[in-house]
């Protein structure tokens, strides 16, 4: 187990490599980008443009500008804003992510929940009206963009029913968790439930057809013929037999959303998470702290997969012994 | 004659389907006895597994429909309610079914699978259950039972993983053993272990069983008695010597023709039953084995009913010169049967 953990560390210290060095050259290599001019504006001169150059140590081989900026991202941690003089980067993404990492987990629990909930109640019910109903509600949620369905709910509680039903709706933004817990999840409630839904959905929908699908395996023939609980079939058989492909898809998504995925929510209820950060410095072309984003991104990407394999494991004895 | 375990009286499956109604058994009645091992043979789609899953209301598509009835032990099976018939299962008539390599959920250890099944029956601590598990594996002939009872069914051959599965039908001892084709997914010689080690089985626990097979081979073993089913029906019934030395029935008498002997002459040929076997959407109103028999004739177009004397049934419209009906085939054979 630790030798298999030891390897799945290397390859994913390998795979941050390769991206740190692909998101690189796409901003710095790519022919007919000049992040120079980008910071030196518009109309600069040629001087100016020399002068940008030198100070941002563009004029450097792009080898050694890339072991500079890798230096001041890791080692050092000094790397500084080119849009915000002075900026340090990896403040303002340790400051975004327990926002985004709020968000994400208490969206998670959420969705999790509700998928697997309406997942095997559907396929339970197959045959009867329940079964088409919930996946139709699954569809719906699914369909429902993040970015309208957001607007609605702000819309609703924040302006149209605030002074009703909704008074106790805290104004948008965030309130670290470590100040008051109440009004963190207050604050976050309703971007919890509008991520939620379009995942639910997704994982409802994948959970009923892996279940049907197990439901007809002859360990489930055999388990009934045992004479158990049609209850303890259900749960304790197929359920946990198809919680196998679920858990690749959880870990996916969830380093993807922490990594920054959550961008649109972000933005709809005025969240400073790491989505938003990511889309104000795309804006500005702000190199450096792209570099940052993406690089924290990745790293959850990859630890998200590295702990999904591990997780595997642990449920699938069959990919233990592979 | 004592009080037969089991008792089938026209049972009768059918499932609605797109193409119209498929009959997969038609009117079968058997009966076992207490300790007695009852050997069902037929080529496949003769209805063998259909048969066994709808006594204990295995068959869960919903087109299915089931009538007749099952009496075991006084009470219909197949009109009881889930709930009690929920504890028949795998205390009373317990099952193995034909491949190991899917029967057992992956994720558990085998010792997990006993548990489960001794657990669902009887109250008893995990501790208890485990030590239970190992006794049985012990008793099924898994080496190292101690260890093997933390094993997952992948890490585990075939034949092991049959006999993990005997283990378990056999945890909570039951009165009835349906084994559908037990050893067909195994190797000969495992096959023959696992056979063996069912007959002994049977002895120590006092369970009758059911034996599904297609190899007559495994009948002239194993089975007190033989049903021969064909279509869905049965058509010869009666004990092994009965059966196999004096078989009444021309598909019987194809059957035993097509098993290669060791000893005697040798033949130049291996006699073949001609034709395949029924589609399940044409049930013939007659005989059901009419279209591929050698002696067929006129009265074959009614449907002939299982009859006969001393326990030895057969359903066939032809002279009771059974023996000597036979004999002359085969000195004319090979006898060509229409299209």
């Amino acid at each position: 187990m630790l030798m298999f953990a030891l390897r799945r560390a290397a390859s994913a210290v390998l795979v941050l490599f390769a991206i740190s060095v692909l998101v690189f050259a796409i901003f710095f290599a790519t022919p007919g980008v000049d992040p120079a001019a980008r910071i030196a504006g518009r109309n600069a001169d040629q001087a100016t443009l020399a002068q940008v150059r030198h100070s941002f140590g563009l004029d450097r081989p792009l080898p050694v500008q890339y072991v500079l900026m890798m230096r001041h991202l890791f080692i050092d941690r000094d790397l500084e804003s080119f849009v915000n003089r002075g900026a340090k980067v990896i403040p303002q993404i340790t400051q975004a992510a327990p926002v985004t990492f709020s968000l994400v987990l208490g969206a998670a629990v959420i969705w999790l929940v509700l998928g697997v909930a309406m997942g095997t109640f559907a396929a339970h019910r197959r045959g009867t009206v329940v079964d088409p109903f919930v996946m139709l509600l699954g569809l719906v949620g699914v369909s429902l963009p993040v970015y309208w369905l957001g607007e609605v709910v702000n819309l609703v509680t924040q302006s149209r029913l605030h002074d009703g039903l909704f008074r106790w709706v805290p104004p948008l933004g965030y309130v670290p968790l470590t100040e008051d817990p109440v009004q963190w999840a207050l604050h976050l409630l309703f971007p919890w439930l509008t991520l939620a839904v379009l995942f639910a959905g997704i994982y409802a929908r994948l959970l009923r057809s892996e279940l049907i699908a197990n439901l007809n395996e002859d360990y489930v023939r055999t388990a009934r013929a045992k004479g158990i609980s049609e209850r303890r079939i259900l749960i304790r058989h197929a359920l946990r037999c198809s919680l196998i492909p679920m858990v690749s898809l959880f870990g996916l998504d969830f380093g993807a959303l922490v990594g920054g995925s959550a961008l649109l929510t972000e933005i709809v209820f005025g969240l400073p998470g790491v989505g938003r950060l990511t889309f104000v410095s795309l804006q500005n072309i702000d190199l450096p702290v792209i570099m940052g984003t993406v690089m924290y991104a990745a790293f959850f990407v990859v630890l998200a997969n590295a702990l999904v394999d591990i997780a595997y494991a642990r449920l699938d004895p069959r990919v233990r012994d592979a | 004659m004592p009080e037969p375990l089991l008792e089938v009286r026209d049972l009768r499956v059918t499932f609605r389907t797109r193409r119209g109604t498929v009959t997969a058994v038609d009117g079968l009645s058997f009966s076992v006895l207490e300790g007695d091992t009852l050997g069902v043979v037929g080529e496949s789609g003769a209805g063998k597994s259909v048969t066994v899953l709808s006594l204990l209301r295995l068959i869960r598509d919903p087109n299915a429909r089931i009538t007749g009835t099952a009496l075991f032990g006084g009470e219909d099976l197949l009109s009881m309610p889930e709930s009690d018939l929920r504890a028949v299962r795998g205390r009373d008539i317990s099952m193995i079914f034909q491949n190991p390599m899917t029967a057992l959920t992956p994720v558990y250890p085998i010792g997990w699978h006993i548990a489960e099944q001794l657990r669902a029956h009887e109250p008893m601590s995990k501790a208890a259950a485990r030590a239970r598990a190992i006794a049985l594996l012990r008793e099924v002939g898994m080496p190292n039972p101690e260890v093997r009872v933390d094993s997952y069914p992948h890490q585990l051959s075939g034949g092991m993983r049959q006999r993990a599965c005997i283990a378990m039908a056999l945890a909570c001892n039951p009165r009835l053993l349906i084994a559908d084709e037990p050893s067909t997914a195994l190797d000969v010689t495992t096959q023959a272990q696992i056979l063996e080690l069912m007959l002994r089985l049977r002895n120590t626990h006092g369970s009758a069983i059911v034996l599904i097979t297609h190899d007559m081979g495994v009948i002239s073993e194993t089975a007190d008695r033989v049903l021969v089913m064909y279509g869905g029906r049965a058509v010869e019934h009666g004990s092994r010597a009965d059966v196999f030395r004096r078989p009444r029935h021309p598909y019987t008498w194809g059957l035993l023709d097509s098993v290669p002997r060791v000893t005697g002459g040798r033949v130049r040929r291996l006699a073949a039953i001609p034709g395949s076997p029924l589609s399940p959407f044409e049930v013939p109103t007659g005989c059901v084995f009419a279209a591929r028999c050698p002696h067929r004739h006129e009265a074959c177009a009614q449907r002939p009913e299982l009859r006969g004397v001393d326990g030895h049934l057969d359903a066939c419209w032809l002279p009771d010169n059974r023996a000597e009906i036979r004999q002359q085939a085969r000195s004319s054979q090979p006898a060509e049967v229409g299209p």
